[in-house]
């Protein structure tokens, strides 16, 4: 179950990012790698507490040490503030508008979804990457949270298994193993 | 008897506020650090643990503004002239980090020192149409010791023989350089062969286990992250040697409002601050020190008017024209492993035959870029973000031709300082405590744009030696009719200059050579606003050397001396 999106919503999004970020060989594909979770994740980082969005430390346990990433951080009050405001909108509360109305990304992906058309889901792929390019509102929006939710920390709920770590040959966060100098001079 | 709050109330905890704090409270003196940012740094009880929240996490410190002040609660307004309009711009604009620590930790912290030239710039070269140069107020012989101190206090590892161009030192860096990074390797291999001079960077990371902390294991998250095993010294360790006198304390999430005067207007009683909840809080203290950053320091001096009589606070903004030259090599470089970045060079700093020609051409007396850093990409999510989406995308990922097959010079070009390049209040935007946002208006002289032309081809023929199949080469902010002019206009450097210099003449300066303010003396200023000239090296051990000098002169300590080795 989606935690913020409806099951149709959720439906389009993944075969959204999975036009955006395609499956080739070797390579995951976006809902493989659980890119619309991750983006879900973030649309509703509030209904969990502390909220999803500063993954804790100071390891995730991958490559040693305690897993702390899973535990997020304590917001600031400023911070609870600008993410809020970020994710939910300004929705006309005053310490929000701060220079003007602000809109959010909950507002910004159910119209974009929407406006993706009802026939999005049977498109062929060259046409759904069309019609979210086109979109000057969510492509930007949509297009930055394919590249966390496909290489980002997986704690964050994409980057599933660190499959999208494993496909590009990057190991991800390393400490507290670090690299060795011979691992960083030669070849 | 006036009663005060402590002796020194200081504004901002990153290398500048932090190194006064170590100075002032060392020689007994009590302070109070006021920081903007919330702590995420280390504890505040001894033993001043690292708090564990500094992390290899590139959503948490690149996309989150885990650290950087987030444009939705402290905008910045941009516009490139005047002529632009009120601004073209508005959210992050070449911001550090707000928090216990600033921009330091954070930082990659390639730390050399400025050459002898650089601080009489004007009398050894003469004047450039339409810039203002100014010798600094001091002389690099002064300022050795300092330099030295500052090397010691960070804990700074280098090797003292690897660069012609460097200026005297009167003794060795207090570690040896870390591991060479693969792709420094390679492209300082093919500089080399073409006659450059590249060499190990000084870099504030230790090597060996230092103060207490242990040695770097060239995790590869160094620039924009901050280090999770506390290997970086600044300004870690001056915050901690501070604390443990048990004379400095640190109040976070208080954003300083304005600084005080007493009804003579000559002596500075305090500052007030905002805690979170919007409440106003005063500190008083027998001496103000500004070490809010060079976009902070001046935005506070403007909003309190306080030291603007010449109506130069703001004035003479310096960045740093970066340029980046790209190789993309049929092979793979891991730039992820390692310290960001472990050579630079010099070569561009101090102009050859070619260069002068260039200038020449120009019309300019002399053209001088800046130092260039050996460096290639480190992490995916921003190659994702830059690759094209679709088909193409996942195919780029995996042969990664913009990140792990791509070298990177980047050159920070001096900027000279121009009187129109300035900070001021924005007339409209503000920030979340309802003060104007800083305003930048901002434009390279041709001198730095002739640099940067002259240079990335040139940087381009060392990555084609190199091995690289494909070159390109862009800048920080983009010339105009650049390409990059449709992406972001903005300047990214993360150096920041000027705003407030340093001189003797009060008709011409801000600050005086001990970096007191001219006309409020127990103001004083120890961050880089008090720069004169940028010069083509990072600021930062520049900005320590100086915040030791001044905080011993208002302490009353003797002066440090050095000598200069036979034959150096
Ligand atoms: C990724 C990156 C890499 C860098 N690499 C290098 C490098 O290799 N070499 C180099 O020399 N430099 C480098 N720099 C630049 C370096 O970080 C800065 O030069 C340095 O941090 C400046 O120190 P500062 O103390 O003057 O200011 P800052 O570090 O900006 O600290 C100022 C502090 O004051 C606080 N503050 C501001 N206004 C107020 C207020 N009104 N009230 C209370 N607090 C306030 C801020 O929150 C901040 O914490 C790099 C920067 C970044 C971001
Ligand atoms: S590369 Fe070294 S100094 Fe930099 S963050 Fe990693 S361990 Fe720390």
């Amino acid at each position: 179950m989606p935690e913020y999106l409806t099951e149709a919503q959720f439906a389009v999004l993944e075969a959204a990012c999975e036009a955006l970020i395609p499956a080739v060989d070797g390579h995951p594909g976006a809902r493989a790698l659980g890119v619309a979770d991750y983006i879900d994740g973030a649309l509703g980082a509030f209904s969990v507490d502390p909220p999803r969005i500063f993954a804790g430390g100071p390891y995730s346990g991958r490559f040693g040490g305690e897993p702390g990433f899973a535990k997020f951080t304590k917001l600031s009050k400023f911070q609870e503030l600008a993410w809020r405001t970020r994710i939910e909108g300004s929705a006309g509360i005053p310490e929000r508008e701060i220079n003007g109305p602000v809109v959010g990304w909950q507002q910004i992906y159910t119209d974009g979804l929407a406006a993706l058309g009802d026939d999005f889901l049977e498109c062929e792929p060259d046409e759904q990457l069309r019609r979210v390019q086109a979109d000057t509102v969510l492509f930007p929006v949509i297009w930055a949270h394919c590249g966390e939710g496909a290489y980002g920390a997986p704690e964050y709920g994409g980057n599933r298994e660190t499959l999208g770590w494993q496909a590009i040959q990057y190991p991800g966060d390393i400490q507290p193993r670090g690299f060795t100098d011979e691992e960083v001079s030669q070849p | 008897m006036t009663e005060f709050d402590c002796d020194a109330v200081i504004v901002g905890t990153g290398p500048a506020g932090a190194t006064v704090a170590e100075v002032l409270t060392a020689a007994g003196q009590s302070v109070i650090m006021l920081e903007k940012g919330a702590n995420h740094l280390m504890s505040l009880e001894p033993p001043f643990a690292m708090s564990g929240e500094i992390t290899n996490d590139e959503i948490k410190f690149l996309r989150r503004y885990f650290l950087e002040p987030d444009p939705l609660l402290e905008p910045r307004t941009f516009r490139r002239t005047e002529a632009a309009g009120d601004r073209e711009f508005t959210g992050s604009v070449n911001v550090l980090p707000t928090g216990l620590g600033g921009g330091g930790f954070h930082a990659d912290g390639k730390l050399p020192r400025f050459r002898e030239v650089d601080f009489h710039l004007l009398s050894e070269h003469g004047p450039i149409d339409g810039a203002n140069i100014a010798d600094w107020p001091l002389e690099y012989d002064e300022l050795e010791p300092y330099y030295a101190e500052a090397e010691r206090i960070i804990g700074v590892a280098g090797d003292s023989t690897g660069n012609p161009f460097a200026a005297w030192r009167s003794g060795e860096y207090p570690m040896a350089p870390g591991a060479d990074m693969y792709c420094a390797v390679v492209t300082g291999a093919a500089a080399q062969r073409l006659g450059y001079n590249p060499y190990r960077a000084p870099t504030g990371a230790n090597t060996v286990e230092y103060d207490g902390r242990p040695a770097c294991n060239n995790c590869g998250f160094c620039a924009f992250f901050g280090c999770p095993i506390d290997a970086k010294g600044d300004p870690v360790a001056p915050l901690r040697h501070a604390l443990h006198t048990g004379r400095c304390e640190i109040r976070c999430e208080s954003f300083v409002s304005e600084i005080v005067l007493d009804a003579s207007g000559k002596t500075a009683r305090g500052v007030k601050y905002l805690d979170t909840d919007g409440v106003e809080h005063e500190v008083t203290a027998r001496a103000v020190v500004l070490g809010a950053g060079a976009f902070e320091t001046p935005r506070l001096l403007l909003r309190s008017d306080v030291g603007n009589r010449t109506d130069l606070v703001g004035r003479h903004l310096m960045f740093h024209l970066q340029t980046f030259a790209v190789g993309q090599m049929p092979f793979r470089l891991h730039g992820y492993k390692g310290r960001a970045v472990t050579h630079l060079m010099d070569d561009p700093i101090v102009p050859d035959a070619l260069a002068q020609a260039a200038a020449k051409d120009a019309g300019l007396p002399y053209i001088r870029g800046g130092i260039v850093e050996h460096g290639a990409a480190g992490h995916p999510v921003m190659e994702a973000m830059y690759s094209p989406p679709g088909p193409m995308h996942s195919r780029m990922m995996l042969e990664s031709p913009m990140r792990d097959c791509m070298a990177g010079f980047t050159m920070q070009g001096e900027d000279l300082p121009l009187l129109t390049n300035r900070i001021d209040l924005d007339p409209k935007v503000k920030d979340v405590w309802g003060f104007p946002a800083g305003r930048v208006t901002y434009s390279p002289h041709k001198h730095d744009v002739v640099a940067s032309q002259h240079w990335a081809p040139r940087l381009e023929a060392v990555m084609k030696e190199a091995g690289a199949v494909n070159t390109f080469s862009a800048t920080s902010p983009p010339l105009p009719g650049s390409l990059g002019e449709s992406h972001n206009l903005t300047p990214q450097s993360r150096h920041i200059m000027g705003g407030a210099r340093m001189g003797d003449d009060p008709d011409t300066s801000v600050f005086d050579r001990w970096q007191r303010l001219h006309d409020v003396p127990n103001v004083i200023c120890s961050d880089s606003s008090v720069f004169p000239t940028s010069t083509g090296y990072g600021p930062t051990l520049t900005i320590v050397a100086l915040a030791i000098r001044a905080a011993r002169e208002l302490a009353g300590l003797p002066p440090l001396t050095s000598v200069r080795p036979a034959g150096a």
